[in-house]
């Protein structure tokens, strides 16, 4: 057993090259099912970002909402920030930030400097409405129904490209039915 | 400058083809490198002496023929010879001398010859100093290394070559050097940094040596020790200087922003500093050999990574280099031979080496063996921050997501927290077994600590309003323990019995670098002040009861930019902060004003110009912010003064080696 026990770094390192490789053979992990998708929304109660008005899930019902994570320490966030004012400008499709655990001046700042596709944002300055929503990093989107049901989660940026392919699909497959 | 001109004139018919000399020489570099580590490895192997005793020579050839690539491709760039394509990408007639050669290591071929020339200079040095070793172990060291080098340069000559001529259509003009790299920061930086990358090469050469040879006993420890310091005490400096650079050069006040590339270096650093403390359980107790040698492996892998990270083109930041999928493939597989290879060795070789079981009683063994797992787990912790990031962006074909600094200080900065608990204890612990009497003076300074914390508590409490209670209790901790820390090394430092040689002061001091420094990274990041104000010239602005008069912008023509300065008045002292337009490559550089102090900086960046002549500025008052990188530069100093320590030197007289008459086999 004991000589067995040296050739774990070894046998450690066969496996992460393994999952790595096969890892780049996999398809997209954004379509990881989410445990989330067909349950409600989170409740929670926190602030908005620039009124200082307290937001409930409530806030979220009556329309079809893409929900935003995004920070401005997120070099991510800035690069998906376009396209979201894109999709808005476009689609017309209400989406709502949740500022994670961010600074709120910072983000203020932000939103004047790039301009606001929000409809309103949600200050996760603790980051817990993000651990209910399993959130690993930023940005992810949700797709909320007017039901408050999470339809869909993309993980990482909104771009042309998986805009086009999967979160609009399904949008238009929501308001058909 | 010197005169190159006069030299041209001699020699000029040399110099002409002096791209092509330094190709050739660093194919002769390749050479010797493979008959250095053919030398080293069979000769040892075989047992054949004089093998081993000629191979010192090739590492002599190596180190001369890579100066002379190296002196050729800086006097491309002193030259402005653009029909070599690095040199036209990469620079410009206008550049200063002093930014010129600097430019040579500014992009991937050049700064990758400079790695391979660092790696020459550590086999020489090896070479030389480590002539009192046994010949086998001389020779499988040297070996290693010659075998890395190779790699490493076969990978220079195949996909990054510097010398590659642009001919026949040679641009007129450079393409200039990275604005951003035009700076001091870039001249040091690189070079101490690579010293460090590669100086671990050493410590992963003598571990693998130590394993062929089976033999990882308190000697061996004893060899690697003073070459794994000097490679850390590099990195370390390597590291602040780049933190530093940072600050002033990005004109957002930060130092720093786990970025992936700052990560990649950080990542070494952390092993090789658990590397350091578990050689030293090594050398005193003979203990944790198969672990130390895990370690020196680990912590050169982490080197490679960290090359292949930013080399291969998988992220984009200030740091990383032009992309090609060549090389990434080739460092990837570069990587995949030597880790894997050496993990083999490792898992085939180390149960043969007798292991002892060291006193796991509340003693020093136990100390270190807590600091080596607090800081593998901060290399996992980083390590899966860094990659997770890479490799969804590979996995998904292009969709990118950020693990920010909420990731890295919710893990990281508690770690630190537990690690100064232990740090403080650490002048109290000893071998085998401490009595706990020697606790009750440590326990005292603790109270006192407290007792300081507390004051400072209610002060900050009192003369701050803006800031929440959450953070203040942080800073107060952070303040308490490093507090803790310097009291019991300095109480240690007052009653010690005896000599206290260097590798005490060394340890010392570089605990007490790592207290000042958490101090300045706790109190910087909560106390300090900052705005971001839309001025025009003749506006004042108030932050934390100090006015900053804006008083004019001028237009100011340096080298090979122009600048927008603005003048600030603050009391009686003038900030000048500045926007550049380089020309050759039409970009834009902030460059801020910064008033440096031992107690706080001043700091102006100016934004964007507005079209009614106003300008957006950010004021930043950085309280405590030089005690980050004192801290650092006191690390650094720390572990060169260990090396100095005067057992490693009277060792080396009493072992027979190479330069001994005494035959050892």
């Amino acid at each position: 057993m004991k000589r067995t026990v040296f050739f774990a770094p070894f046998i450690g390192f066969i496996a992460l090259v393994a999952i790595l490789y096969a890892g780049f053979h996999l398809n997209d992990p954004s379509h990881l099912p989410s445990a989330l998708v067909g349950k409600s929304f989170p409740p929670f109660q926190l602030d908005e970002l620039s009124s200082g008005k307290v937001l409930e899930r409530q806030s979220l019902l009556g329309k079809i909402r893409l929900v935003n994570v995004w920070a401005t320490w997120c070099p991510t966030c800035l690069h998906e920030h376009a396209t979201l004012m894109d999709i808005r400008r476009a689609t017309g499709i209400s989406i709502v930030g949740i500022n994670y655990r961010d600074n709120s001046e910072k983000a203020r700042r932000w939103l004047s400097l790039y301009g606001d596709p929000y409809d309103f944002t949600i200050v996760d300055a603790t980051g817990d409405l993000g651990v209910e929503l399993g959130v690993y990093g930023a940005p992810e989107t949700f797709i909320v129904d007017a039901d408050g049901i999470i339809r869909f989660r993309h993980v990482g940026d909104v771009n042309d490209r998986n805009w086009n392919r999967e979160l609009l699909p399904i949008l238009e497959s929501l308001t058909d039915g | 400058m010197p005169n190159v001109e006069s030299f041209d004139a001699t020699f000029g018919m040399l110099w002409s083809v002096g791209p092509e000399v330094g190709h050739l020489a660093a194919i002769v570099g390749f050479v010797a490198a493979i008959i250095l580590s053919g030398l080293g490895h069979l000769g040892a192997a075989t047992r054949r002496r004089n093998w081993v005793e000629n191979s010192g020579s090739f590492a002599v050839l190596q180190l001369v023929a890579l100066v002379v690539a190296f002196i050729l491709l800086v006097h491309a760039f002193l030259v402005d010879d653009y029909s070599v394509v690095y040199v036209a990408t990469n620079s410009n007639a206008l550049l200063p001398w002093y930014y010129k050669v600097s430019a040579v290591w500014g992009a991937h071929e050049g700064s990758f010859l400079l790695w391979t020339l660092i790696m020459a200079m550590w086999t020489f040095a090896v070479a030389i100093a480590g002539r009192r070793l046994p010949y086998q172990m001389y020779g499988r060291v040297l070996g290693t290394l010659g075998l890395l080098n190779t790699g490493f340069l076969l990978f220079l000559l195949q996909t990054s070559n510097p010398f590659l001529r642009l001919v026949p259509n040679v641009p007129t003009v450079g393409a200039d050097l990275n604005p951003l790299l035009q700076d001091f920061g870039l001249i040091v930086h690189p070079p101490l940094l690579y010293t460090g990358y590669v100086g671990f090469s050493v410590a992963f050469a003598f571990g693998v040596a130590g394993l062929i040879s089976g033999r990882l006993d308190a000697t061996w420890a004893r060899w690697a020790r003073p070459w794994t310091n000097v490679a850390w005490a590099f990195l370390t400096v390597g590291i602040t200087l780049g933190s530093w650079w940072a600050y002033y050069e990005l004109g957002w006040g930060g130092w720093w922003f786990w970025d992936p590339v700052e990560n990649a270096s950080f990542m070494p650093w952390l092993a090789g500093t658990a590397l350091i403390h578990s050689l030293a359980v090594t050398e005193k107790r003979s203990a944790f050999r198969s672990w130390t040698v895990l370690l020196s492996i680990l912590t050169f892998s982490l080197c490679l990574l960290g090359a292949f990270i930013v080399r291969s083109g998988v992220l984009t930041s200030v740091h990383a280099f032009a992309v090609d999928p060549e090389r990434g493939v080739f460092l990837l597989v570069l990587l995949g031979i030597t880790v894997g290879g050496s993990l083999a060795l490792y898992a085939i070789r180390v149960p043969a080496i007798r292991s002892r079981i060291a006193y796991m009683g509340l003693s020093r063994e136990l100390f270190l063996l807590i600091n080596n797992v607090l800081f593998v787990v901060a290399v996992a912790v980083v390590f899966v921050g860094t990659l997770y990031p890479l490799a969804y962006e590979a996995v998904t074909g292009g969709d990118k997501i950020s693990v920010g600094p909420p990731y890295f200080n919710r893990l990281f900065v508690p770690l630190m927290g537990l690690l100064a608990v232990f740090l403080a204890l650490v002048p109290v612990a000893r071998w085998k077994r401490t009595p706990i009497r020697l606790f009750r003076q440590v326990g005292l300074l603790l109270l006192v600590s407290m007792l300081a914390g507390g004051v400072f508590f209610v002060i900050a409490i009192l003369s701050d309003r803006v800031l929440n209670t959450s953070s203040i209790v942080g800073v107060v901790i952070a303040v308490t323990l490093a507090l803790w820390l310097l009291l019991s090394h300095t109480a240690d430092f007052i009653q010690r019995k005896g000599a206290r040689p260097f590798g005490y002061l060394g340890m010392l001091l570089a605990h007490v670098g790592f207290a000042i420094g958490a101090v300045g990274v706790a109190i910087t990041t909560v106390f300090s002040h900052e705005t971001e104000v839309r001025l025009s010239p003749g506006d004042t602005v108030e932050l934390n009861a100090r006015e900053y008069q804006f008083t004019s912008v001028t237009t100011v023509n340096g080298p090979n930019y122009v600048a927008q300065r603005a003048k600030f008045d603050v009391g009686d002292i003038s900030l000048y902060p500045e926007k550049r337009t380089y020309l050759a490559r039409n970009s834009v550089m902030t460059e801020a004003g910064i008033d440096a102090g031992f107690f706080k900086d001043l700091y102006i960046a100016l934004g964007e110009p507005l079209p009614d002549g106003s300008w957006g500025v950010r004021i930043q008052e950085k309280v405590l912010v030089r005690w980050v990188w004192c801290g650092g530069l006191l690390v650094c100093f720390g572990g060169l003064l260990a090396v100095m320590d005067g057992r490693y030197r009277r060792l080396a007289l009493r072992r027979g080696g190479l330069a001994s008459a005494v035959k050892v086999t």
